[in-house]
Formats: structure tokens, C-alpha cells, sequence
């Protein structure tokens, strides 16, 4: 029916067709996404001011060996890649237990999910200053009833510290949310299986173990993935948590960028970290969902 | 049996405390937002003696809270049923449309979802700014851009979603008379509506809250979204504990008002989102 006339017209017809429904769409995509990141990666090679009317000449590799030579690149990188394999542990953790405590035949169940998951609602800004408060001044309140060391410790102030904090506040905020996926790949666990198994014997480790994890590898390899890119490109937590203190050994990568650009005015090579960003992510996402999907099990 | 009751009982308290636990720093930020200064000062643990409004109508003020909340909401409304009626739309002619370009088209969609917002944030800044497009500083500048970062995940939702969606209708609808615009909106839309809540859900929670973005292109102070008027105001009053709590209850407000009606809806929405 559809291909009975294939006149000129009709193909042509059938072009605008396309363009109406794909075009707008694409066409913004194109202008916001596309463009500036292939321009981005040409000013990468270039000494770029963003002032208007300055020449933007080709300087080669440069801006990328004045990022490797940074001092503070080298700082912001290893606080992202620490940030980011802590949070990666704690919100896979936290959440898959928040999301086998709330599968249980428990009253509060529907209840229990609904808390959990709501940090994950406020923007990543207003929980760093709610965790700011937090850290500052119920912690030293909070010492100074119970006199528990934890929260003694000089959170905001050391640097190693003041990275936990974010992944801390990270955790809160996120495992609500890594919790609901879990939640469902546990539902998908047939329970004729575990019937089965606690038939012959296998205790609720066992179980766990040997069945309920193998399934729901899929939610896993999500989890990651989610939480990792995730957190590599934090910025507003870090922002309002932190602002990088002390002395900007708790700036991330994102807020390096930031800084490198708007604070010293030095666009080519905040843009040619922007591009080291873009590639760290992609290797390493693709590298996981990889090894993840090698491992997972067929149903 | 009996042990089994036992288990479920204490999973029960541990889960009450574990709730308490999460939403202790709401009640810390709340009770605080009602002391008077010289309260805070003694106490920071405590429920406030005598509630006192002042801090919040102080934080109104100073916040340009309804300004701040009229902006958010026009432009993440007006952002959402843009990306929905056109993301909708392309992903309908990419499924039906099964050739090179539209291949092509969708796996660009699809490999950009890898590319971080702060290596195309420069450029675009540059881009759009007053020397090009000028559209810094306008609603339409910043809906634009949340159309173009809205558009990878969307297209990818609905693509995935209109694959299981019968051709048998809209051939029907067709040889009725109806065109593809009619047939779409009158029989193909309909039958989106579960992803289509999936996608509203996922952009809005992601457009309300994004601070970065607006940061950069939203400079006039008459057009600040909340996030940004929250950054401004604790960055002015964050040694004024107790006007600064205010400030952090009235933007979370909004939020949690809408879970209260929508929770359902939320979490099934963005769990969609992340396991397809």
C-alpha cells in the first residue's frame, strides 16, 4: 500500500515528512550537544580566550601538556578517581541492602521506600548546604552530647575527610535511587528457585549468594554504570559541600574545569581537560559494561 | 514460623531507624530554621522553644523566592512538553522509517549520551553568548538547550518503547484518510503514554534541579531559577545559620509537595528510565 507509487514527488513527499518529525529535534541536539563539542575539541588545540575579536591560533598538543605538568589537574584527578570508587562501593552497597531490607513481607515496606528514596529528588546544590550545616554544626553539637569520635573527626577541613563527606552526602542522596533498581531485579528472582534451594538445605548466605546475586548481575552492571559516570562528573555537590577546601585539595575534575576557565580566564586548557574528562568516562564505562556483561547470566 | 515472625519483627524496627536515620538531616534543617538567632546559638539539637516565622519571610525576600519559583516551574514545564512532543514525534519516524539515515541518526543519539555537559559547556556558553546567537539570558536560549540535552535519553526511551507498538493501527488509521501527523497524534501518542510519564518524570527531576547549566546562561537576576537564588542566598547569609535553614526548606518544599501526590508515578518513572 505504502510503496505503491514511486514517483519523484511522493519521495520527496516523504523527505519533508521526515524533516518535520525528526528535524526540530535533531536540529536542537545538533546546535547544543554536537556543535559545541566538536568545536570544544578543536579550541582544545588552540589558545582560546573566549575574549571576542582575539585571534584563536592552532598551538598543537600544548594545552594538553600544560594539564599533564598541572599540579592541580594531577590533585583534582586523583580526588575524582578516589571520590568516585568510594561512592561507587557505598551506593552500590547501601542500596542493594536498602533494597533487600525493603522486599521483605515488612509492614513499612511501601513506606520505607518512599523515604529512601527521596534525597535523590533535591538537587545535588541544596544537599551539599544542608550537609554543609550538617558537617559544621550538628556534628560538633553532636560530639559534644555523646563525645563519639566520628563526630569529632575534622570533616570539612582535611582533605581525604572532605571527600569521604561528599561521598557520604552522594550516598544519601543516590542510593534511594540505585535501591528502586534492585528492587526490581529482585522482584524478577523466580521464587520457585528459592523455595527450591531452601528444600535442599541452603541457609538465607547461601541463598543470597548463590542465587539472588547471579540474577540480578544485569541491575548490577546498571548500578555501576549510573553511579559511576555519575560520579565522575559530580559538580554540585562538590560545589556546595566543599567548594574544594581545604586549600582546593577537594576540587574534582569538573570543578578544575570550572575554575581553569571562569576563575583564571585560561579557556584553551580548561577545554583540553574537558576533553581528558570525555575520554576517561567513555574508556572507562565502556571497560565496565564490558566486563559486566561477560559475567552475567543468561535466564 | 515463629522465628520467621521474630526476623520480620526486628527488620521492621531496624528499617524504622534506618528511615529516621535518612531523613534526620530534613528534621535538623527544619527545627533550626524556627529558632530565633540567640536559640541557635545555645541549642542546635533541639525543637525551637517558640516557632518564629521571621527567617522565612525574611528568606522570601531575600531569595526572590516567587520570582525564582515562577522561573523554574515555566521553564522546566514548558522544556518537558517540548522534548515530549518532539522526541515523541522522531522516535516514531526512526522506528517506522527503518533505513541509513535513520539509523544513523539514532546511534548518534544513542553514542552522545557518553558526553559529559562540562566538555561541551565552554563552547556553548560561546556558542549562544551576545558575539553569536545571543540567546544568554532569555527563556527560550535555555529551553532550546534542554531540548538538545533532553534529546538523547527521550528518543532512546520512546524508540525503544514504539518498537513493541503494532504497525496495524496507523496503517488502518491511513487508509481512513488520516495523514501521518494526524495518525500519530490521534493513534500512535495515545498508546505512549506509560514512557511518556517515564520521560516527563526523568527530565523534570533533572531540569528543576540542575544548577550548572543555568548558572551560565541565566546571568539577569530576574531570571534565576531556584537552585541558582539558593546558591546566591547562602552565599550571602551562610553565617546567618538560621536564615540560611529557611532558605533550604523553602527550595526543598516544592519538591517534596509533589512526591506527596506523585510518588508512585516518581519512582516507577525513574526506574524505567534506568533499566531500559
Amino acid at each position: 500500500m505504502a510503496k505503491k507509487l514511486d514517483n519523484p514527488l511522493r519521495k520527496l513527499k516523504e523527505k519533508f515528512l521526515f524533516l518535520g518529525f525528526v528535524g526540530p529535534i535533531y536540529f536542537a541536539f545538533i546546535m547544543v550537544v554536537i556543535i559545541p563539542f566538536l568545536i570544544g575539541v578543536y579550541y582544545s588545540f588552540t589558545n582560546w580566550s573566549a575574549i571576542p575579536g582575539r585571534a584563536i591560533d592552532f598551538v598543537g598538543v600544548s594545552n594538553y601538556i600544560k594539564a599533564f605538568n598541572d599540579q592541580q589537574f594531577a590533585v583534582s584527578f586523583r580526588a575524582t578517581i578516589m571520590y568516585t570508587a568510594i561512592c561507587v562501593l557505598l551506593i552500590n552497597i547501601v542500596g542493594f541492602g536498602l533494597a533487600l531490607l525493603v522486599v521483605q513481607k515488612i509492614r513499612s515496606a511501601n513506606l520505607l521506600r518512599t523515604v529512601f528514596f527521596m534525597p535523590n529528588l533535591i538537587g545535588g546544590l541544596i544537599l551539599g548546604y544542608v550537609w554543609r550545616f550538617v558537617f559544621i554544626k550538628v556534628f560538633v553539637a553532636l560530639y559534644e552530647t555523646t563525645g563519639l569520635g566520628i563526630f569529632g573527626l575534622p570533616w570539612l577541613s582535611d582533605a581525604n575527610q572532605a571527600i569521604w563527606a561528599m561521598a557520604i552526602v552522594t550516598t544519601w542522596q543516590m542510593a534511594g535511587y540505585i535501591m528502586v533498581i534492585y528492587v526490581a531485579a529482585l522482584q524478577g528472582v523466580p521464587k520457585s528457585l528459592l523455595e527450591a534451594a531452601q528444600i535442599d538445605g541452603a541457609n538465607i548466605l547461601q541463598k543470597t549468594r548463590h542465587i539472588t546475586f547471579p540474577l540480578v548481575a544485569p541491575a548490577f552492571t546498571v548500578s555501576m554504570f549510573l553511579t559511576m559516570s555519575n560520579s565522575f562528573k559530580m559538580f554540585d555537590v562538590n560545589l556546595a559541600l566543599t567548594k574544594g577546601d581545604p586549600s582546593r585539595m577537594s576540587e574534582l575534575l569538573t570543578l578544575e574545569i570550572y575554575n581553569k576557565a571562569f576563575t583564571e580566564s585560561n579557556f584553551g586548557e580548561g577545554q583540553a581537560q574537558a576533553v581528558i574528562l570525555f575520554f576517561l568516562i567513555g574508556i572507562v564505562s565502556l571497560i565496565q559494561v564490558y566486563f559486566n556483561k561477560k559475567r552475567e547470566v543468561e535466564m | 514460623m515463629e522465628r520467621e515472625k521474630i526476623r520480620l519483627r526486628f527488620l521492621e524496627i531496624f528499617g524504622l531507624i534506618l528511615g529516621l536515620l535518612f531523613l534526620s538531616p530534613f528534621y535538623i534543617i527544619l527545627v533550626n530554621s524556627f529558632k530565633t538567632k540567640k536559640e541557635f546559638l545555645l541549642t542546635t539539637l533541639s525543637l525551637p522553644e517558640s516557632a518564629t516565622l521571621a527567617n522565612y519571610t525574611k528568606a522570601i525576600d531575600k531569595m526572590n523566592f516567587v520570582s525564582a519559583f515562577r522561573n523554574s516551574l515555566i521553564i522546566t514545564v514548558t522544556s518537558i512538553v517540548l522534548i515530549i512532543v518532539f522526541s515523541s514525534m522522531a522516535a516514531w519516524m526512526l522506528v517506522r522509517t527503518n533505513n541509513k539515515t535513520s539509523k544513523f541518526i539514532f546511534y548518534s543519539f544513542v553514542a552522545s549520551m557518553l558526553i559529559p555537559f562540562q566538555s561541551v559547556m565552554l563552547p556553548l556558553v560561546d556558542l549562544f553568548g551576545k558575539n553569536n546567537l545571543n540567546l544568554i539570558n532569555t527563556y527560550t536560549g535555555i529551553i532550546f538547550m534542554y531540548m538538545g540535552f533532553g534529546a538523547s535519553l527521550s528518543v532512546f526511551l520512546f524508540h525503544g518503547f514504539i518498537k513493541s507498538v503494532p504497525r496495524e493501527l496507523e496503517e488502518a488509521a491511513m487508509i481512513d484518510g488520516c495523514n501521518k501527523f494526524q495518525s500519530f497524534w490521534y493513534i500512535v501518542f495515545p498508546l505512549l503514554k506509560p514512557i511518556t510519564l517515564t520521560v516527563a518524570i526523568l527530565n523534570g527531576m533533572w531540569i528543576w534541579n540542575d544548577f550548572l547549566l543555568p548558572s551560565l546562561v541565566l546571568q539577569r537576576k530576574s531570571l534565576r531559577t531556584i537552585p541558582l537564588s539558593t546558591r546566591y542566598f547562602f552565599g550571602t547569609y551562610q553565617a546567618d545559620w538560621t536564615l540560611a535553614m529557611a532558605g533550604l526548606v523553602l527550595a526543598i518544599l516544592p519538591i517534596v509537595i509533589f512526591y506527596f501526590f506523585a510518588q508512585k508515578h516518581i519512582i516507577k518513572g525513574a526506574m524505567e528510565g534506568a533499566i531500559k
